[in-house]
C-alpha cells in the first residue's frame, strides 16, 4: 500500500538511463513467447469457433454464431455449468474452511504437526490422473472399497459413479480430498505470519480462543484466504484431468465439467468450431471472474 | 600425403553418408493391443527390411483415443506417418477430402481382387481405392455354456428376438446376470442398438438415413431400434453398476462367469482371462457364438453382420516403398499366419481355413456367408454422428430418453455436421 502511495506522490518518475536497454533486451522475447503460445492460439480459437470445421484442411465453412448457438442447446453444457457452480461452492464451503481449521491445528512447530502436514499435503502431490484411477476402484462396487463397506454392513452394493444423481458427489469428494492439503498449507504459512505479540496482548486482555481467532488470526489471514479463493475457483473452471478417469464425464453426461464437456464433445467428435466456441465461453468466463474479483476483493493485495 | 588423407577423408565421408541417401523409411502408425499381431507385425517388418536394404520399415503403436486425438495434426503436418491404422467409414472419408490420402487403386489392384469385396470396398471412397484392408470382424454375443446349461437355456433354439428374450428371462429368473455391458465407455452399448437398426432396416437402412429418405435418421426403423432395445432394457438383464462399467471391466466380468452373455468383437476371446479376477478367465470350450437374433417383421436376415473393418491408409506423400510394403503385407502366407495364431481375422481369401480356434473358426464362416456387413454405426458415421448414436443407446436403454428422442436426435447431428 505504501509502495503505491509513494509512486503516486512521487512526480513523474523517469526512468533510469539502462531501463530502456532493459526493455529492449527483455521485452522481445517474452512477449514472442506470449504471442505465439498465448495471444495467437486464443485468437485462433476464438477464428475457429466461427466455423464447421472437423480439423481437417482449412476452415471453410463458415456458420457465423451457429457454434455458440448449439453449446447453449446442448442439455450437457449446462449440466456442466451447473456442476462446476457445485465445485466452487462445495470448495468455498467445504474445502477451505476444512483447510483453515486443519491448518489451525497443524500450524504449531511440533514433531507430530508436522507429519500430519506432510500426510494431508500428499494427495495433492499426486498426479491428478493417478488419483482418478485410485478412487475410480475405491468407488467400485464389485471388488473396491465400496464393494467391502457395504458387505461388511450386509447391504447391497452401492455403485456411486453408475448413478446420475449421485456420481458427481463422488467427484466433489475427491477434489475436497485432493485440493485441501494444499489450501491447507497456504494457510499454515498465512499463520505464521501472523503476529504473536498481538496474540499474547488480546490473551492478557482477556480475550478467549474464538475472539483471538475471529479478530486477529482472521484478519491477518485475509490476503491469504482472498487468494485461496481466487486459486480455487480458478482451478475449479480448469477442471479436468480426473474427471476423465474417474467417470468419463458419464453417466448421461451428468459429471462433465466445462473443460471435460469441452473435450468429449468438442475434441473427440473431431468438432473443432463446436470446441473452440466452448473454449472462448470458458476464457470469457475466467477473464471476468478474474478482473472482477481483483478489482473488488483483491485490491489492497 | 595431404592429398591421400583428404580423400580418404572424403571416401569415408561418402561411404557413410551413402546409405543414408539411398534410406527410404516407412512408418506406420496403429493401435492394435493384440499381442499376436503386434508380433506377427513387427516379423513382416523385419522380414521386408532384411529382403530390401535401404529400406527401413516400422510399426509405432499409440493408445487408441491419443491415436484418434493426434492423427488430423500429424497428417497435416511434415511428421506424417506414410501408413495408419483405420476404422473406414467417416474419419477416412474426411481425411480424403481434405486431399490427406493418396489414391491406391491401380497400385493395389492384384492385391486386393483376392481379398474379401466387403472389406475392399469399406477402404473405397466414390470408387477410389485409399487404403487396404487387413481384417474384419463380426460382433456376435459370446455365451457362457455353463450357466446356459443352468439355466436350462438352449443356445440353439434362439433365432428370434423374442426367443432371445426368453432366454433373458429365464436366465434372470434363475438368478443368473443374463448380459454384460460395459456402458460406462458407451460404444459397448452402440451394438445393440447398431444390430437392431440392421435387423430391422436391412442393408439400406443407413444409406437412406444418410440420404435423408423418410426423415433420415428419425425414420421408423431408427425408432423402432429403440423401442426395441429399451424392451430388452426394462428386463433389467445387465450387471449392476453397468453406466459406470468400463470395457475392460466388463470383459473381465464375463471372464469370471458372473454374466451369461457378452455382445462384443472377437477381441473378447483375448481380453476376458487377463481382466477377471482369477485371471485364468472361462475356458475356450465353455464359450459359445450366438448371432444377434432377427426382430420379427424385419427387412434384415439372420446372416447380415456388424462390425469391424480394419485395414491401413495411405497418406499422401508416402513413398512407393510404402505401398509395395503394403503388398508384401497382404501376401498369402502372413494372412495364414494371423489366422493360425488366432491374432486377427484376415481379409485375405481362403486364408480362414487356417484358423485354429473353433469360435474363430465360427465367426470367419459367418463372415464369409455374410449377406450384408454393416461397419460400426460409430465409425460408419464418423466421430460427430457416431458419438451421438453411443451417447443415445446408453441413454435409451437406460430409460433417460424416449426412442423418438434419441432418433431426432441423431438426425440433428447429422444435419450439424
Amino acid at each position: 500500500m505504501s509502495t503505491v502511495e509513494a509512486a503516486h506522490s512521487e512526480p513523474a518518475r523517469r526512468m533510469p538511463a539502462n531501463g530502456w536497454a532493459v526493455v529492449v533486451i527483455f521485452l522481445p522475447p517474452a512477449l514472442l513467447l506470449f504471442t505465439v503460445f498465448v495471444a495467437l492460439p486464443m485468437a485462433e480459437a476464438a477464428w475457429y469457433s466461427f466455423y464447421n470445421w472437423n480439423g481437417y484442411g482449412r476452415p471453410d465453412r463458415f456458420i457465423g454464431l451457429k457454434n455458440y448457438g448449439y453449446v447453449f442447446e446442448n442439455p450437457a453444457f449446462a449440466r456442466a455449468l451447473i456442476n462446476n457452480g457445485l465445485v466452487i461452492a462445495v470448495s468455498l464451503l467445504i474445502q477451505l474452511p476444512l483447510a483453515l481449521a486443519v491448518a489451525m491445528a497443524v500450524a504449531r512447530r511440533v514433531t507430530w504437526a508436522v507429519w500430519f502436514r506432510t500426510i494431508f499435503f500428499l494427495p495433492y502431490v499426486l498426479a491428478d490422473v493417478g488419483a482418478g484411477l485410485i478412487w475410480r476402484y475405491m468407488f467400485d462396487g464389485d471388488y473396491g472399497l465400496a464393494a467391502s463397506i457395504a458387505a461388511g454392513l450386509g447391504q447391497q452394493p452401492v455403485y456411486l459413479l453408475a448413478s446420475k444423481d449421485w456420481a458427481f458427489t463422488g467427484v466433489l469428494i475427491v477434489i475436497v480430498w485432493k485440493y485441501f492439503g494444499f489450501y491447507m498449507m497456504l494457510y499454515v504459512a498465512g499463520l505464521q505470519g501472523v503476529d504473536k505479540s498481538l496474540l499474547e496482548a488480546a490473551e492478557i486482555d482477556g480475550a478467549g480462543p474464538w475472539q483471538r481467532f475471529r479478530h486477529i488470526t482472521l484478519p491477518q489471514l485475509g490476503p491469504m484466504i482472498r487468494l485461496s479463493i481466487f486459486f480455487s475457483v480458478v482451478g475449479s473452471l480448469q477442471l479436468f484431468d480426473f474427471v476423465v478417469p474417474l467417470t468419463g464425464g458419464g453417466p448421461f453426461g451428468s459429471t462433465n465439467t466445462v473443460v471435460s464437456f469441452l473435450y468429449y464433445f468438442g475434441i473427440t467428435r473431431m468438432r473443432v468450431g463446436f470446441g473452440s466456441a466452448v473454449g472462448v465461453l470458458l476464457f470469457l468466463i475466467c477473464v471476468i471472474f478474474a478482473i472482477v474479483y481483483r478489482r473488488l476483493f483483491m485490491r489492497d493485495d | 600425403m595431404n592429398i591421400r588423407r583428404y580423400a580418404l577423408g572424403a571416401a569415408c565421408v561418402l561411404a557413410l553418408a551413402a546409405p543414408a541417401f539411398a534410406d527410404t523409411n516407412v512408418t506406420i502408425l496403429h493401435v492394435n493391443e493384440v499381442a499376436a499381431a503386434k508380433t506377427l507385425w513387427d516379423k513382416i517388418a523385419a522380414d521386408y527390411n532384411a529382403a530390401h536394404p535401404g529400406v527401413k520399415v516400422q510399426f509405432k503403436y499409440l493408445e487408441n483415443e491419443a491415436f484418434k486425438a493426434k492423427l488430423p495434426t500429424m497428417l497435416q503436418s511434415d511428421d506424417r506417418p506414410d501408413l495408419f491404422y483405420s476404422w473406414a467409414g467417416g474419419v477416412m472419408q474426411a481425411q480424403d477430402k481434405a486431399g490427406l490420402l493418396k489414391d491406391v487403386t491401380a497400385d493395389l489392384a492384384d492385391v486386393e481382387s483376392n481379398m474379401s469385396a466387403t472389406a475392399v470396398n469399406a477402404f473405397k471412397v466414390d470408387g477410389k481405392a485409399v487404403g487396404v484392408p487387413f481384417e474384419m470382424g463380426e460382433v456376435a454375443f459370446y455365451y457362457n455354456k455353463k450357466l446356459f446349461a443352468q439355466a436350462s437355456v438352449n443356445a440353439n433354439d434362439i433365432k428370434s428376438w423374442d426367443d432371445f428374450l426368453g432366454a433373458v428371462k429365464k436366465l434372470k429368473a434363475a438368478g443368473i446376470t443374463p448380459l454384460v455391458v460395459g456402458a460406462g465407455e458407451k460404444w459397448p452399448m452402440h451394438f445393440y442398438y447398431a444390430y437392431l437398426v440392421v435387423r430391422i432396416g436391412g442393408d439400406g437402412a443407413l444409406a437412406d438415413a444418410k440420404a435423408n429418405k423418410d426423415g433420415g435418421f428419425k425414420s421408423a426403423t431408427f425408432v423402432e431400434a429403440g423401442k426395441r432395445l429399451h424392451e430388452l432394457a426394462a428386463l433389467d438383464p445387465f450387471q449392476p453398476g453397468y453406466l459406470s462399467t468400463s470395457h475392460a471391466q466388463s470383459a473381465g466380468v464375463f471372464g469370471d462367469g458372473k454374466a451369461a452373455m457378452d455382445l462384443m468383437g472377437p477381441w473378447l476371446l483375448g481380453m476376458q482371462a487377463p481382466n477377471s479376477a482369477s485371471g485364468k478367465g472361462l475356458a475356450e470350450d465353455d464359450i459359445g457364438i450366438l448371432s444377434f437374433p432377427t426382430v420379427p417383421g424385419g427387412k434384415g436376415k439372420a446372416t447380415d453382420t456388424m462390425g469391424g473393418v480394419n485395414g491401413f491408409l495411405v497418406s499422401k506423400s508416402a513413398p512407393a516403398a510404402a505401398i509395395d510394403f503394403l503388398k508384401f503385407f497382404s501376401q498369402d502366407k502372413y494372412a495364414k499366419e494371423a489366422a493360425a495364431t488366432g491374432a486377427y481375422i484376415p481379409v485375405v481369401k481362403g486364408a480362414e481355413s487356417a484358423i485354429t480356434d473353433p469360435l474363430q473358426r465360427r465367426l470367419a464362416s459367418d463372415l464369409a456367408a455374410s449377406t450384408y456387413h454393416q461397419n460400426y454405426l460409430d465409425q460408419d458415421l464418423g466421430p460427430s454422428v457416431g458419438r451421438v448414436i453411443n451417447d443415445i443407446s446408453v441413454a435409451v436403454a437406460a430409460g433417460q430418453m424416449s426412442p423418438e428422442a434419441a432418433a431426432a436426435a441423431i438426425q440433428e447431428a447429422a444435419e450439424q455436421q
